[in-house]
């Protein structure tokens, strides 16, 4: 009885088609359409990446013989010589203040510019405005506005305000600007389209309850955006953290802003060490991916379901 | 649970108006709640009747009149000082707490001790029956248990008032009927003062103590369902409470509170709800289940319309039917044997059944009417 019952039941499987079953796990003709994508992703990705790391692995003669450790010695390079290291913390001390605030301001401009008001759009479109005009506008908009002969400083000797011209450009301060302007953009943009979300009547409920705006804000609203800014921090911390040309242009290259890029920028064109090039390369990813999974460690602690808004 | 020891005599609300835009949403509202009452704010879509709770809750600033309780304005109030408990058409529960988290909120923000906070929501859980729910989160019950949720954290605060907006109208019908029973039970064992919106006028009828029936953000009528149901103050009020036959006649004669009617393949005595003079354009109302049909065969009086029957319904305990009077009026009727679509019928009704109505809607629901009902 129980024999038979399997055998019909295997037949029962085996007389559907191969296509049949494979399309019932997604297997299908429609696969193809995956193909550019893929090869894409092969040349311009994967192949290169790969590339890259095995370079790493192929140190220069000159740096074998000045920090050991065979096929690791760029790496060994990377810790011990701490004028490359020193880098990861300058880079850091840059990306991580420039992304908490820009995930900071942002959340009050974007509750204020939910509600509907004249000039909104007008509003809107200044903040995000700087999202097209690129990182080397930015940072010549910077030094024609804030350079020591700027507008702002001239205008404020001539006005007897100060008597030295202000520092603003050429330092730590010019890049922050410089990723603020660019940075902010984003953050506000992803943090408006979270916030919209989340269902207003939520706030409505809390508000007959008898919750003050603190507490809604604290007890309704943060915990439900909470995983959306830490998508936005790690978004911006990325854009911020891979920062070249403003280091370069706006900042102080050989000092305070000695970013990882540029480490890696200069072992490239002016030491030729393409090996220890791409070693900055890879532990700049790696630096990244410490800190996004700290931040997504985070975030498993939050709520993420629906929010019963649009979003 | 204890009945709310917050309580207050009456609720008065004074021209209350609110206005989006120079668009009307609600005008003149006035209404004199007591304390226990349960009110239904009826009427279609669009008509104000959210609009009017919302500016009671405080989500919404009035832009004429004002809201008083014992003689005291409140509608200069923030919301969250009303101490006014909302039930939303969306339940409006917040998702990442769970279902006792969800009923404690409004406790907390209160500032009660932690044990009286504990003590209050299991009352609330069990008022509601969800004592087995208690920490899944809103997302994992079903939308009834939802429902319940939104009721129990609204409630465990003893509010002095309770606002429900259409708060069934997400739910299926076996479903609405049972929160229907559910939230009159709750009613009558807590004694809470409601206010609750519905366009559903079964839903008014059955639930509320006293209807306020709205259109286009006016006040068309207020009263008990009794009233509304058999003295519906103008056709739209007819129209909404189950009136389904409404027909443009004129008059031809009239008698003391009687009046002939005529038009469209009818002629029948009806009742002047609203006063009518001789060849004025009228609306007559009828109730399908006031149709009564009669036959082919019985003679033929004056007051019996002819008609073909279109098409048959079987409703369980009854045939809905439309027909098609000899000048192409079609006519709702309730009939308890099965017609044949393409037969004949007769049909009567009793003239205190069939109401006279004046065909615009203007000027009615005059301040006198209002306070006779008050």
């Amino acid at each position: 009885m129980m024999t038979s019952a399997t055998h019909t039941g295997s037949r029962a499987r085996g007389s559907a088609s191969l296509r049949h079953r494979l399309a019932e796990r997604g297997v299908d003709t429609k696969l193809l359409l995956l193909v550019p994508a893929i090869v894409f992703a092969l040349l311009l990705f994967v192949y290169p990446f790969a590339y890259g790391i095995g370079l790493t692995f192929q140190p220069l003669a000159a740096t074998q013989e000045q920090w050991g450790g065979g096929f690791f010695a760029n790496y060994v390079a990377f810790f011990k010589d701490a004028f490359i290291f020193d880098s990861v913390w300058i880079t850091l001390r840059l990306a991580l203040p420039a992304a908490l605030f820009n995930v900071l301001v942002s959340i009050p401009i974007a509750f204020k510019l939910r509600s509907k008001f004249r000039g909104k759009r007008m509003l809107q479109t200044l903040l995000v405005l700087p999202i097209t005009l690129g990182t080397v506008l930015t940072a010549q908009g910077l030094l024609i506005f804030a350079g020591r002969q700027g507008w702002l400083n001239r205008f404020l000797l001539e006005n007897g305000i100060i008597d030295q011209p202000l520092q603003l450009v050429n330092n730590y301060l010019g890049v922050m600007l410089s990723l603020i302007i660019s940075g902010f953009p984003f953050a506000y943009l992803l943090i408006s389209s979270y916030l919209s979300g989340i269902d207003p009547s939520l706030e409505a409920a809390a508000k007959t309850l008898g919750a003050n705006w603190k507490q809604r804000f604290r007890r309704i609203t943060l915990p439900l955006l909470a995983p959306g800014l830490a998508t936005t921090f790690i978004l911006t911390f990325v854009l911020a953290f891979s920062v070249f040309p403003s280091a370069r242009l706006v900042g102080d290259a050989s000092g305070e802003t000695r970013v990882l890029a540029l480490m890696a920028y200069r072992a490239f064109s002016e030491q030729l060490d393409y090996s220890m090039a791409s070693t900055i390369a890879i532990m700049m990813g790696v630096v990244e991916l410490i800190v996004i999974a700290f931040v997504f460690l985070g975030r498993s602690f939050l709520y993420k379901g629906s929010t019963g808004g649009k979003g | 649970m204890t009945r709310s020891t917050n309580t207050f005599d009456t609720l008065e609300l004074k021209n209350v108006g609110r206005s989006f835009g120079g668009q009307n949403a609600l005008v003149d509202l006035n209404l004199r709640v007591r304390a226990g009452e349960f009110i239904a704010l009826l009427g279609p879509s669009g008509c104000g009747k959210s609009t009017a709770l919302n500016c009671l809750a405080g989500l919404l600033p009035l832009t004429h009149g004002e809201i008083l309780i014992d003689g005291k304005r409140i509608d200069v109030l923030p919301s969250e000082k009303r101490d006014f408990g909302m039930v939303f058409q969306n339940y409006a529960l917040f998702p990442h707490l769970s279902v006792e988290k969800n009923i404690a909120f409004g406790l907390q923000m209160r500032n009660l001790p932690k044990a009286e906070v504990t003590r209050r929501v299991a009352d609330g859980l069990a008022l509601v029956k969800l004592q087995d729910q208690a920490k899944k989160r809103p997302g994992q019950l079903s939308g009834g248990q939802q429902q319940r949720v939104a009721i129990a954290r609204a409630v465990v605060l003893e509010p002095r008032l309770v606002l429900m907006d259409e708060p069934l109208s997400n739910l299926d019908a076996k479903l609405r009927l049972e929160m229907r029973t559910e939230i009159r039970r709750l009613h009558q064992s807590l004694g809470l003062t409601t206010i609750y919106v519905t366009h559903d006028q079964e839903e008014a009828l059955s639930l509320a103590d006293r209807l306020v029936v709205l259109r286009e953000g006016r006040v068309q009528q207020i009263g008990t369902p009794e009233q509304l149901h058999n003295n519906p103050t103008n056709w739209h009020v007819a129209d909404f409470m189950g009136y389904r036959n409404i027909v443009d006649l004129e008059v031809e004669s009239v008698v003391g509170d009687l009046a002939r009617v005529t038009g469209r393949g009818i002629s029948i005595m009806a009742t002047l709800a609203q006063t009518a003079a001789v060849g004025d354009t009228v609306r007559l109302a009828i109730r399908p289940s006031d149709l009564v049909v009669t036959g082919p065969d019985t003679p033929s009086g004056r007051d019996a319309i002819q008609a073909t029957v279109n098409v048959v319904e079987y409703q369980g305990r009854e045939f809905a039917v439309e027909v098609t009077t000899t000048e192409g009026q079609n006519l709702y009727v309730h009939a308890y044997t099965a017609l044949l679509p393409g037969s004949t019928v007769r049909l009567a009704v009793d003239p205190s059944r069939a109401l006279v109505y004046r065909s615009s809607l203007d000027g009615v629901a005059a301040p006198r009417e209002l306070s006779a009902v008050r």
